[in-house]
């Protein structure tokens, strides 16, 4: 059974040393049942704080937190039919894996025959059946990974949180157990929290990504949106490798995307076109593409900015000379200077 | 200018070369081994082995006749008791203590640091100047317990805590409990604090309540903490003759004697060094058998 979860006007404050820290500073976000949200932003930014209120291991200061509809705030974690994954998998170094795995049924007073029961159809569905016996020390990253999730499935939660479940995975395991990730949540359609600084995991897992900074939720959409149609400057910047061009321009901020800055000639035609000349910089060979780094000219003030090349452009473009580039009008964002907000399209020729 | 002469190379030998250097840092702690430990560990073998005393320091042979004296001693079998059973009874008193101590210091609150410097003060008292506060705490006529108690009226009159033989040997364990327990505690906070916040955290997300996440959790990662600060714990109560020798000379009747307190009574009180030696070495077996169960029940830990 998946359960909706919803935090309304959440506020969690720490005393610091003098100061007063916002972790989180006011936060609206509810999730939809079996939904698959992802909580993205940098360190700092307050998502595993959030997380960790989700779960009752933090009070709010301010604030409900509802799941399946009930307020929650005051539950202990056990009562609120969470399961959680923590970054270091947080297994019980003592215990075998599949005491690892039993040890929540425990608590739940089931009978030990039933336990085992339990434990084998969780260590089955990952595949870690044959690791029973053996220590967490004695088993691979990716291993421990799995007793971990087979650790909070095994209650069959009505809701996973998981906090950046894969950064302590090697950078090739990453993609492929992202992947299992994904294909295990969906089959078993439990709603899933997903905490994670790395916006690669955030739009490949994510059905919507709620982007936060500074204890604020700054744009909550699916990875498209978000990535498309960014509510702000952090979110344009945030999101995308390398990141959205700023550029600042009678009053507001005009902002396109590196893969959206192409040579003159072969950005597509209909509609209008922004020129730009681009004094070449450096240019960079990744995965094919090309990256031009360059100052742009005649467009705003003169700014640093990125162009992505796609393999399939071709142009001749030489480090020191001065290139004409373009966007398309229609791959144009546009920001108030002040606040960074997004703000309507302005007239781009005045 | 004299140095500047030599090439480069030969300069920096001499402080590069470990060779010369390791014996040379080593031999300040091989000194003091040596001095305070090994000389006077032999010395008292070959002390047991003679019949040296106070007034006649010649060292004349007579085999093992002190350990045949002492075997036919029924106070040396009591001191032996005693040593083990106070040594026994403090070390469950202070891991029960100290873990629950251990526990409240590393809880978060206000004036946190000022507490722990207080439960450590047991700890940096001198033995003896503590030994001489609770000899007036057990004072016959003036003990501030009994008033205590006599204020509710538990009790008419005095308790003469020193007095009595059960008395007198639980307040030799209740001091010897108070002194270790302060150290015991922070070696096990020191253990607390190096479990992982995301176990805890974990233990929690599974629902374990606070006695489950103690035995299941907390107490087993704990462990080989808890066997360190048992084994110093043991060691300290083990070979410590102050507070018997303050608060009770061993009595009533060699009641509260234990092996120290009486090889130095023996040995010192009464001159007879070969015997008060030969009850010494019986620490010493006592010692190393227990320190080698420890340590082998903390690798045992380690390597789980």
């Amino acid at each position: 059974m998946a359960l909706a979860v919803e935090v309304r006007g959440l506020k969690k404050h720490y005393r610091g040393h003098g100061d007063h820290i916002r972790a989180v500073d006011g936060v609206d976000i509810s999730t939809r049942e079996g939904e698959y949200l992802v909580l993205l932003g940098p360190s700092g930014c307050g998502k595993t704080t959030l997380l960790r209120t989700i779960a009752g291991l933090e009070e709010a200061t301010e604030g409900e937190v509802l799941i399946g509809g009930n307020v929650v705030n005051g539950l202990p974690p056990r009562a609120r039919q969470v399961a959680m994954v923590f970054q270091s998998y947080a297994l019980y170094p003592h215990k075998t894996v599949e005491d690892n795995i039993t040890f929540p049924l425990k608590a739940e007073k089931i009978s030990k025959e039933e336990r085992r029961k339990k434990a084998r159809w969780a260590a089955d569905l990952l595949g870690i059946d044959h690791l029973l016996d053996r220590k967490p020390r004695h088993l691979s990253g990716g291993e421990r990974q799995r007793v971990a999730l087979a650790r909070a499935l095994v209650r069959e939660p009505s809701v996973f949180l998981l906090d950046e479940p894969l950064s302590n995975l090697d950078a090739k395991l990453r993609a492929s157990a992202r992947d299992e990730l994904k294909q295990f949540q969906q089959n078993l359609g439990t709603t899933t929290v997903y905490v994670t600084h790395d916006q690669a995991e955030a739009m490949g897992l994510g059905d919507r990504i709620a982007v936060m900074s500074e204890g604020k939720l700054r744009q909550l959409g699916p990875p498209h949106e978000v990535y498309d149609d960014p509510q702000d400057t952090f979110v344009a910047t945030f999101l995308g490798s390398p990141p959205m061009n700023l550029v600042p321009r009678n009053g507001h901020v005009l902002g396109f995307r590196p893969e959206n800055l192409l040579p003159e000639e072969v950005v597509p035609g209909g509609g209008t076109k922004l020129g730009v000349d681009l004094e070449v910089g450096r240019i960079e060979f990744l995965s094919g593409d090309r990256h031009v780094y360059g100052t742009a000219r005649g467009l705003g003030e003169e700014t640093r900015v990125i162009a992505r090349l796609p393999a399939t452009v071709t142009t001749p473009i030489e480090a020191g000379e001065v290139h004409r580039f373009a966007v398309h009008e229609k791959d144009l964002c546009f920001f108030d200077a002040e606040s960074g907000m997004r703000t309507a399209p302005q007239p781009v020729w005045a | 200018m004299g140095i500047t002469s030599l090439p480069a190379s030969e300069r920096r030998a001499l402080s590069d070369r470990e060779g010369f250097l390791a014996p040379l840092f080593l031999l300040p702690a091989v000194v003091y081994v040596v001095a305070l430990v090994a000389i006077p560990f032999f010395l008292a073998i070959a002390f047991s082995l003679t019949d040296v005393t106070a007034g006649d320091p010649s060292l004349d042979w007579v085999g093992f006749k002190n350990f045949d004296d002492i075997f036919h001693d029924p106070i040396f079998w009591r001191a032996l008791r005693n040593t083990l059973l106070f040594t026994a009874a403090t070390m469950v008193l202070t891991v029960v203590l100290a873990k629950a101590l251990a526990m409240i210091l590393v809880a978060d609150f206000r004036f946190k640091r000022l507490i722990r410097f207080f439960v450590l003060l047991p700890w940096i008292t001198p033995v003896a100047l503590a030994a001489i506060s609770w000899l007036w705490m057990f004072d016959s006529v003036y003990s501030p317990i009994d008033w205590v108690l006599r204020q509710p009226g538990l009790i008419d009159g005095n308790t003469h805590w020193l007095a009595r033989d059960n008395l007198a040997a639980i307040s030799v364990i209740a001091v010897q409990t108070w002194r270790i327990v302060p150290l015991a505690a922070v070696i096990i906070m020191a253990g607390l604090v190096a479990i992982p916040h995301e176990i805890n955290d974990a233990a929690a997300m599974d629902g374990a309540g606070f006695w489950r996440r103690l035995w299941e959790i907390t107490i087993p990662l704990n462990l080989p903490v808890i066997g360190v600060a048992t084994l110093f714990g043991a060691i300290l109560t083990f070979t410590d003759m102050t507070v018997v020798y303050i608060l009770t000379r061993g009595g009533p009747d060699n009641a509260t004697q234990t092996l120290p307190s009486y090889a130095f009574f023996k040995g010192i009180g009464g001159g007879d060094l070969a015997q008060g030696a030969a009850i010494a070495l019986f620490l010493f077996p006592l010692l190393l058998a227990a320190a080698i169960a420890i340590l082998r029940s903390v690798r045992k830990m380690e390597t789980l």
